[in-house]
C-alpha cells in the first residue's frame, strides 16, 4: 500500500506550489484552514489557429456550445418531423406525399432523435461540458483530447443517423423501440439501410459517449478544487454525474443489441428472429429470441429516461434556489434522493414489457421497484417546493420554466403510477395514453429544464442577457400549448385511440377523437414555431442584449465566480478557486448581502447565521 | 503496511473513516492517477458489454430447439492422429495467461525506472498477445473449414456460429487493440518516453510509467474476460 503510494507520488507529485497557504491571514487563521492541494496544476494544451481553437477544440467549455449546438440542430429535425406527424393525425392527407411508411419513418426517427440525439446529448454532453470543470472548480476536463474526440465521435454518429434519410429505402420505421423481428423483415420501412444505419449511428454515439462520460465521472472523482468536498457540490453535478453513470452502465446493452441486430441483418445470424412463415414460405431464419432484444433495449432504455432527467432534477434545483433567494431544502436528502433513484433505475425495465408475453410474476416484481422509485421522486418535489415555500422569488424567465417544471413533471409523473401497474397498463399500453405521459415526464419536462438552464447561463457564456420580454412569450406559449397538446391526449388514450396508427379510417370511437385531434395537432405546430422565438432571443441578444457582467444572478456556485466572464481556457486564471462552503448559503441571517459566494472564507462570515456545511 | 499520508490528511480507519475519506474534498480515490481511476471506470463500463453478451449467449442457447454442438467434439484438435478435446484452447490460455504475467512484471520494473527490462517485457506481451491472436485466427478458420458459419453450423444450432464467432471475435478485437498499443507502448518504453515525460502525439500530455500499468490494467481484464469465454464456450 505504501509502495503504492509512493509511486503515485512520482507520477503526480504532491503540489507545493499550487499550496497557497491554509490560513487566510485573517483575525483566526485556523478558522479558513483547507487542506492543501494534492495534485499539481493541469497540464493544458492552448489552441493557436482557428482549428485547434474552435474545431477540434480541447476546451471542454467549447466542447460543450459545439455538443449543444449540433444537438438544437437534431433537436429541430425531430420537431419538424413531429410536426409532419401531427398534419397527418390532425388533418388526414393534407401533407400530400406522406405515405404509411413516411409516418411510421418519422415515428422512429422522432423518437430516436429525441431521447438519444437531442435530450441525452444536450443535457451530459453540452450542460456536462460546459458546467462539470466550472463547477467543481477544475480547470478543464481530465482528458480535453478525449473529451474532443467525443464530440466528434457524436457528431460522425449524426452525421450517420441523417444519412439514413437519403439512403433507398430510407430510415427504418420499426418504432424507436426496433423491435425485431420486425424491423429487419422486408415490408418494414427502411429494412434496406435505415435500420443499418441506425445501429451504426447508435454504437458510434455509445462509443462517443463513453469517452466524454469517462471525463465527467473522473473530473467529479478526481479532480475537485481545495475544499470541494462531494457534500458542497452543487446539485446539478450531483444530478449531471449519477447520469453520467447510469449512462456508462445502460449504454453498453444498447451497444450490444445493436451490435447483434445488425448482425442479423447482415450476416443472417438468427438472434433475435425466430422461425418466421411468410406467404407460406419458411424463411431462413430461426430459433432466436426477440423477446431477449426487448430485455436488451429496455435494460438500456429505461435507466436512459433517468440519464435525462436526473440532469434535469439537478439543474432544477440549482435554479430554484438560486432564484428564491433560498437554500435548496434536505441537500442531503437530494443527493441522495439522485443517488437511489439512479441505483433503482436499473431494477424496472421490465415495466415496459408487461403485453410482451413474459411471466406475470415477473410484471408483479417490476411493478413493485417501479412504485418504490416513487418515493425518492416525490421526495425531490417536496424538497422544490419547500424550497420555494417563504423564499424571495424573482419572478423571471428563469423561475418561469422551473415552476412550469414542477407542475409537469407532477403531472407526469401521477400518470407513470397509472401505468406502473399491470393491471392498468394492460388496456392503456400502445393507446395515446402512454404517448402522453412520457412526453409530459419525459418530453416536456426535461424540455423546460433546457430552456429555464439556457435564460440562467446564457448571460455566463456570451456575457449577456437574454430578453426577458421574448423569454415570457415564450415561456407561456410552450406551457400553455403544450398541455393543449397533451392533455387531451390522456382522454384519447382512455377511449382507446392506439398510437402509431397512420389513420383512424372509420372507427366508430374516431367521430369523437377528430375534432380533438384537429385541436391538438394546431397546439402543436404553434408550441414548435414558439421555440424559434428563443432561437430568435439568442441570435439578437448575442449582440445587443444588456451586458450581464459577473455574477449577475448572485449566485454562490463557482462557475459564476471565474475571474473573466465568460470564463477563458483554463478558467481560473493564476490560481484555483479554494471552496469553504456549500452553494446555497442564500439569505443568510446577519450576512451583508442575501448570497454567500462558495469561495467566502469564515472569517469574513463569522458574525452570520451560517451553519458549517 | 503503513496509512498513507497525503500532506497531512491521515485515512482514517473503519466504515465512518472510509464515508469522510470518500467524501473528502479534491480526489474520492486518494493518491490514484486519473488515467488509472479512468482505465477502472472503463473496464467497468466494458464488463457489462461482455456481461451482456454472455446473458444473451446463455438465453439465446436456452432458446433454440436444436440441438447445441458438444464443445469437446467440436473444439478438439488432431495431434499425432488422436483428437484431443481442448489442446489449442488449452495452449491459448496458457499463452494469454502468461502475457499477463509479464505484463504485471513490466509494471513493476516500470516504476523501478528500469527502461530496457520494462521495455522487454512489454514486448513479450505483446508478442504473447499476438500468438494468441494467432492461434484464434487459426481456430477460426479450422471451423470456417468444417462448416461452421454464423448462420449455419453443421454440427447443430446455428446460434452456436454466431454467438461463438461475435463473442470471441469482440474478445479478440480487444486482444488486437491490445497488442497495437502494447506495440506502441514498448516503442516508448525503449525510446525513452517515460523517463523525459516525452508528449504525446496526439494527446501532447506528458508521458509518464503509469501509462504501462493502465495498459497492464486493460491487459489483465481482457485476460480475465477470456476466463469467462473459455468456461462458457468450451467447458458448458
Amino acid at each position: 500500500m505504501s509502495e503504492d503510494f509512493n509511486n503515485n507520488k512520482t507520477i503526480q507529485a504532491q503540489s507545493s506550489e499550487t499550496l497557497t497557504g491554509g490560513g487566510g491571514g485573517g483575525l483566526t487563521p485556523d478558522m479558513d484552514y483547507v487542506r492543501p492541494a494534492e495534485v499539481t496544476d493541469q497540464d493544458l494544451y492552448h489552441g493557436h489557429s482557428f482549428i485547434t481553437k474552435w474545431v477540434f477544440c480541447q476546451d471542454a467549455k467549447v466542447i460543450g456550445v459545439q455538443y449543444f449546438l449540433l444537438a438544437t440542430f437534431t433537436g429541430v429535425v425531430g420537431l419538424i418531423l413531429s410536426w409532419l406527424m401531427r398534419l397527418q393525425l390532425g388533418f388526414p392527407g393534407a401533407a400530400g406525399f406522406m405515405t404509411a411508411e413516411h409516418y411510421y419513418q418519422f415515428v422512429t426517427m422522432h423518437g430516436m432523435i429525441m431521447v438519444v440525439y437531442f435530450l441525452t446529448a444536450l443535457f451530459l454532453g453540452g450542460f456536462g461540458n460546459y458546467l462539470i470543470p466550472l463547477m467543481v472548480g477544475a480547470r478543464d476536463m481530465v482528458f480535453p483530447y478525449l473529451n474532443m474526440v467525443s464530440f466528434w465521435s457524436f457528431f460522425v454518429a449524426v452525421a450517420v443517423l441523417m444519412a439514413s434519410f437519403f439512403v433507398p429505402g430510407g430510415p427504418t420505421g420499426a418504432g424507436w423501440t426496433l423491435y425485431p423481428p420486425q424491423t429487419i423483415l422486408e415490408g418494414t420501412p427502411g429494412s434496406e439501410y435505415g435500420i443499418l444505419l441506425m445501429c451504426l449511428s447508435l454504437i458510434l454515439f455509445v462509443a462517443g459517449f463513453t469517452m466524454g462520460g469517462l471525463n465527467y465521472l473522473i473530473t467529479v472523482l478526481q479532480a475537485r478544487t481545495r475544499g470541494m468536498t462531494l457534500m458542497r457540490m452543487p446539485l446539478t453535478v450531483w444530478g449531471i454525474f449519477t447520469a453520467t453513470v447510469l449512462a456508462m452502465l445502460a449504454f453498453p446493452a444498447l451497444l450490444v443489441g445493436a451490435l447483434m441486430m445488425s448482425l442479423d441483418k447482415v450476416l443472417g445470424t438468427s438472434f433475435f428472429m425466430p422461425t418466421i412463415l411468410k406467404a407460406g414460405e419458411v424463411l431462413e431464419y430461426g430459433g432466436g429470441s426477440p423477446i431477449l432484444f426487448q430485455h436488451l433495449f429496455w435494460f438500456f432504455g429505461h435507466p436512459e429516461v433517468y440519464i435525462v432527467a436526473l440532469p434535469a432534477f439537478g439543474i432544477i434545483s440549482d435554479l430554484i434556489s438560486v432564484h428564491a433567494r433560498k437554500n435548496i431544502f434536505g441537500y442531503r436528502m437530494m443527493v441522495w434522493a439522485i443517488v437511489g433513484i439512479g441505483a433503482l433505475s436499473f431494477f424496472v425495465w421490465a415495466h415496459h414489457m408487461y403485453v410482451s408475453g413474459m411471466n406475470p410474476w415477473f410484471g408483479f416484481f417490476f411493478a413493485t421497484t417501479t412504485l418504490i422509485i416513487a418515493v425518492p421522486t416525490a421526495m425531490k418535489v417536496y424538497n422544490w417546493i419547500l424550497t420555494l415555500w417563504k423564499g424571495n422569488i424573482r419572478m423571471n424567465t428563469v423561475m418561469l420554466w422551473c415552476l412550469g417544471f414542477i407542475v409537469t413533471f407532477v403531472n407526469g409523473g401521477i400518470t407513470g403510477i397509472f401505468l406502473g401497474n399491470v393491471s392498468v397498463d394492460v388496456p392503456l399500453s400502445d393507446t395515446y395514453f402512454v404517448v402522453a405521459h412520457f412526453h409530459m415526464v419525459m418530453g416536456i419536462a426535461p424540455l423546460m429544464v433546457i430552456m429555464g438552464a439556457i435564460y440562467h447561463w446564457f448571460p455566463l457564456v456570451a456575457g449577456r442577457f437574454l430578453d426577458e420580454k421574448l423569454g415570457k412569450w415564450h415561456f407561456w406559449t410552450t406551457f400553455l400549448g403544450a398541455y393543449s397538446i397533451y392533455f387531451p391526449m390522456h382522454y384519447l388514450g382512455f377511449i382507446g385511440v392506439p398510437r402509431r396508427y397512420f389513420e383512424m379510417y372509420d372507427s366508430p370511437y374516431m367521430t369523437s377523437a377528430v375534432g380533438m385531434n384537429e385541436f391538438i395537432s394546431l397546439a402543436a405546430f404553434l408550441v414548435g414555431a414558439a421555440q424559434f422565438i428563443l432561437i430568435y432571443n439568442i441570435i439578437k441578444t448575442l449582440k445587443t442584449g444588456k451586458p450581464a457582467g459577473k455574477n449577475p444572478w448572485k449566485a454562490n456556485s463557482l462557475e459564476w465566480l471565474t475571474p473573466t466572464v465568460p470564463p477563458e481556457h483554463g478558467n481560473w486564471g493564476d490560481r484555483l478557486p479554494v471552496v469553504h462552503r456549500w452553494p446555497y448559503d442564500f439569505s443568510v441571517p446577519g450576512a451583508k448581502e442575501d448570497y454567500i459566494t462558495q469561495t467566502t472564507p469564515p472569517s469574513e462570515v463569522v458574525n452570520t447565521g451560517v451553519e458549517k456545511t | 503496511m503503513s496509512d498513507p499520508k497525503i500532506d497531512g490528511l491521515e485515512l482514517k480507519p473503519g466504515f465512518k473513516g472510509m464515508a469522510e475519506d470518500t467524501g473528502s474534498d479534491q480526489t474520492m480515490f486518494k493518491g490514484v492517477h486519473w488515467g488509472k481511476a479512468m482505465m477502472w471506470i472503463f473496464l467497468l463500463s466494458d464488463t457489462f458489454i461482455f456481461s451482456c453478451f454472455l446473458i444473451s449467449y446463455m438465453k439465446g442457447r436456452g432458446s433454440t430447439p436444436v440441438e447445441w454442438p458438444n464443445p469437446s467434439e467440436v473444439f478438439a484438435l488432431d495431434a499425432f492422429g488422436v483428437p484431443v478435446p481442448l489442446l489449442l484452447i488449452a495452449i491459448m490460455t496458457f499463452v494469454l495467461i502468461t502475457s499477463s504475467g509479464t505484463m504485471a512484471l513490466a509494471v513493476k520494473y516500470g516504476y523501478e525506472k528500469n527502461r530496457k527490462m520494462c521495455g522487454w517485457l512489454v514486448l513479450a506481451t505483446a508478442i504473447g498477445g499476438l500468438t494468441f491472436v494467432g492461434m484464434q485466427a487459426f481456430e477460426w478458420s479450422k471451423l470456417i473449414h468444417e462448416g461452421v458459419r454464423p448462420w449455419e453450423n453443421p454440427f447443430g444450432a446455428a446460434q452456436f456460429g454466431s454467438f461463438f464467432f461475435m463473442i470471441t471475435g469482440f474478445h479478440g478485437t480487444h486482444v488486437s487493440i491490445g497488442v497495437i498499443f502494447l506495440f506502441i507502448y514498448a516503442y516508448k518504453v525503449f525510446a525513452g518516453h517515460y523517463d523525459d515525460q516525452k508528449r504525446g502525439w496526439f494527446t501532447s500530455m506528458k508521458g509518464d510509467y503509469v501509462e504501462i500499468e493502465i495498459l497492464g490494467l486493460y491487459w489483465h481484464f481482457v485476460d480475465l474476460v477470456w476466463v469467462f469465454i473459455f468456461a462458457f464456450f468450451y467447458l458448458w
